[in-house]
């Protein structure tokens, strides 16, 4: 069952800490960059709700993604709507109603048919962006105004600042990781992580899995929804590649990175992936080379992710663990 | 007139070609121990797997206390009142014996689509995964992980989560399979517990087990409903001799 140990839980605040205080020294360039990985985390978390907690393994997840900033996008540019009260429940509504049709059609297969009929349903939310003068085709669009939330005259935060932008993602970023944990220790969270490990037997104790899978997709695209908004926002910019199977391959390598499963495992992904080819690109121009490679290598000797990899070493491992380990070799059970 | 739980009229399931289960009409008194018993592709588990809804029947039908369940999935029977252990150990292996039976213990809760309590806090649930625990004899190994228990031990668990979702009527498909004498003579006895306040409809191997804990016995061959009647009756029934349990003697 989810829990946090407690190192792990340290080193989550001290790294909250550092992310509160680091635009005091870090230049534009690097708070721009660590807005993007956070806002990259977020959807990253959405996603591991479905993979690591659900054991749905999604290959659309773009889609939900794309919505959110497409909807703001037309919002802001078509409609002069720039109250983020109005934008937020906007793109994360889109996504909801999108991820329930999605979801409920996907939801009645499994394993590689999920991951099929995804990637397929995806892709024509991508070429409903792609082909409509509407959502400005194949150039995307431009996004003309960044959303702000003001009363009257006063102005409290404009996204169009960038350490506002990169205060917000945060915020956003910790929202979400606190909602989705207290989702997950409740009897919803054991359920489905019930439905990963024995679907078949959760099914014979009474309970109606699909409801819980279709409920843990439509959570899992809106937070997608949400995330979209802030890259929206926070690049003022939206083209069809934001909705591609390139994007979705992308979020769920960071899931896979930073460890299925452990909520904390996907933004650690996301700061390790982006900020490795941010070094790594300014090294060589070979840079997707070596970004494979360390993908591969990540995957073959780290299959628990840089998560699994931290409770591995923090956690003094109980006796029940221990047992586990003598009575079933390799079978994970820290991050059930 | 016997006070009948559930009934099956004509019940028939094909797979393609092969009848596994065909024409079957059985009735199971309430707070009895029926055993079902026959060789090796008799159709018993498929009967089961109808009983409770894991596979739909191709004709017939099925009454629990009246009510027609022949088309209920199997989620739908197990919120009716109909527990169910599997031949095969089906558990959750990387949680602990407690963790298996609060799962099965929050099945009862009227939703688990609840995101905002903890699980922890769900005290009555709780209460039901420990009692099912104490019940089923593994008190003593709460905090364990399955993966790390003997087989039999597994077998226990996996009657304990039936019995967390506190039915009345058990679906036991071969309890006994796989175990030692010693492990087996303690699920008898858990079962024979459980035979005082619950129906209970097993199928299982051991002859010796089903005489001591079966009321009534059932005997299928080929799909057919062979015979149903007291042990005595079975035992002495020269179709049910030459069948089943001549054969039977001879291993």
């Amino acid at each position: 069952m989810p829990t946090l140990s407690r190192p792990v839980a340290a080193l989550l605040v001290l790294g909250l800490l550092g992310l509160m205080v680091f635009p005091a020294f870090g230049d534009t360039f690097y708070i721009r960059l660590v807005t993007k990985i956070m806002v990259l985390a977020v959807f990253a978390m959405s996603l591991d709700l479905l993979v690591g907690y659900t054991g749905l393994v999604s290959l659309g997840h773009a889609a939900f993604f794309g919505i959110g900033g497409y909807v703001a996008g037309v919002l802001i540019n078509k409609g002069d709507v720039t109250s983020i009260l109005a934008l937020v429940p906007a793109a994360m509504a889109a996504s909801a109603l999108v991820a329930a049709i999605i979801g409920w059609i996907s939801i009645r297969t499994t394993g590689i048919y999920f991951i099929m009929i995804t990637l397929a349903l995806a892709q024509m939310v991508y070429y409903f962006f792609h082909d409509i003068d509407f959502w400005g085709g194949a150039d995307g669009i431009n996004i003309y105004s960044r959303p702000l939330l003001a009363f009257g005259e006063t102005v409290l935060l404009d996204l169009s600042d960038r350490v506002s932008m990169y205060y917000f993602t945060l915020g956003v970023m910790v929202a979400v990781f606190l909602l989705l944990s207290v989702f997950l220790r409740a009897p919803f969270g054991r359920t489905i992580v019930g439905i990963r490990l024995n679907e078949g037997r959760m099914t014979a104790l009474g309970y109606d899995v699909r409801h819980y899978k279709l409920a843990a997709f439509i959570i899992a695209g809106t937070i997608a929804g949400l995330a979209g908004f802030l890259e929206a926002s926070r690049a003022v910019y939206m083209n069809p590649a934001h909705v591609s199977w390139h994007e979705s391959g992308l979020v769920l390598v960071i899931v896979l990175l930073g460890g299925m499963g452990t909520l904390y495992g996907p933004i650690l992904g996301a700061f390790v992936l982006v900020l490795l080819e941010d070094f790594v690109a300014g090294i060589t121009d070979r840079w997707l080379l070596v970004m494979g490679l360390f993908v591969i290598c990540m995957v073959l000797f780290l299959p628990n992710g840089i998560g699994g990899l931290i409770n591995r070493l923090v956690r003094p491992r109980s006796r029940s663990d221990k047992q586990a380990a003598a009575g079933a070799g390799s079978v994970g059970v820290a991050d059930g | 007139m016997a006070d009948i739980i559930l009934e099956t009229k004509d019940l028939t399931r094909q797979f393609g070609g092969l009848v596994a289960v065909s024409s079957v009409s059985l009735a199971f008194e309430r707070g009895r121990t029926h055993a079902i018993i026959g060789p090796n592709g008799a159709g018993k588990t498929t009967l089961i797997n109808l009983l409770s809804g894991n596979l739909l029947p191709t004709s017939g039908t099925i009454r629990f206390r009246g009510q027609d369940i022949s088309h209920l999935t199997a989620d739908k029977v197990s919120q009716m009142g109909i527990g169910r252990s599997f031949q095969k150990t089906n558990i959750f292996l990387p949680l602990t014996c407690f963790e298996n039976c609060f799962l099965a213990a929050q099945s009862r809760l009227p939703s688990a689509l609840r995101f905002l309590r903890p699980a922890a806090a769900y005290d009555d649930v709780a209460a039901r995964a420990e009692k099912a625990l104490v019940l089923c004899g593994l008190g003593h190994r709460r905090d364990t992980v399955a993966t790390a228990m003997s087989y039999g031990e597994q077998r226990q668990l996996e009657i304990g989560m039936m019995l967390a979702t506190e039915p009345e009527l058990l679906l036991l498909d071969e309890p006994l399979a796989g175990m030692g004498a010693d492990e087996a003579m303690q699920v008898v006895d858990l079962l024979k517990r459980l035979a005082e306040n619950h129906t209970l409809i097993l199928i299982e191997h051991d002859m010796d087990a089903v005489f001591a804990i079966a009321d009534r016995l059932t005997v299928m061959v080929n799909g057919t409903h062979l015979a149903t009647g007291t042990v005595d009756e079975v035992r002495a029934d020269p179709a049910v001799q030459q069948a089943y349990l001549g054969e039977e003697e001879e291993v």
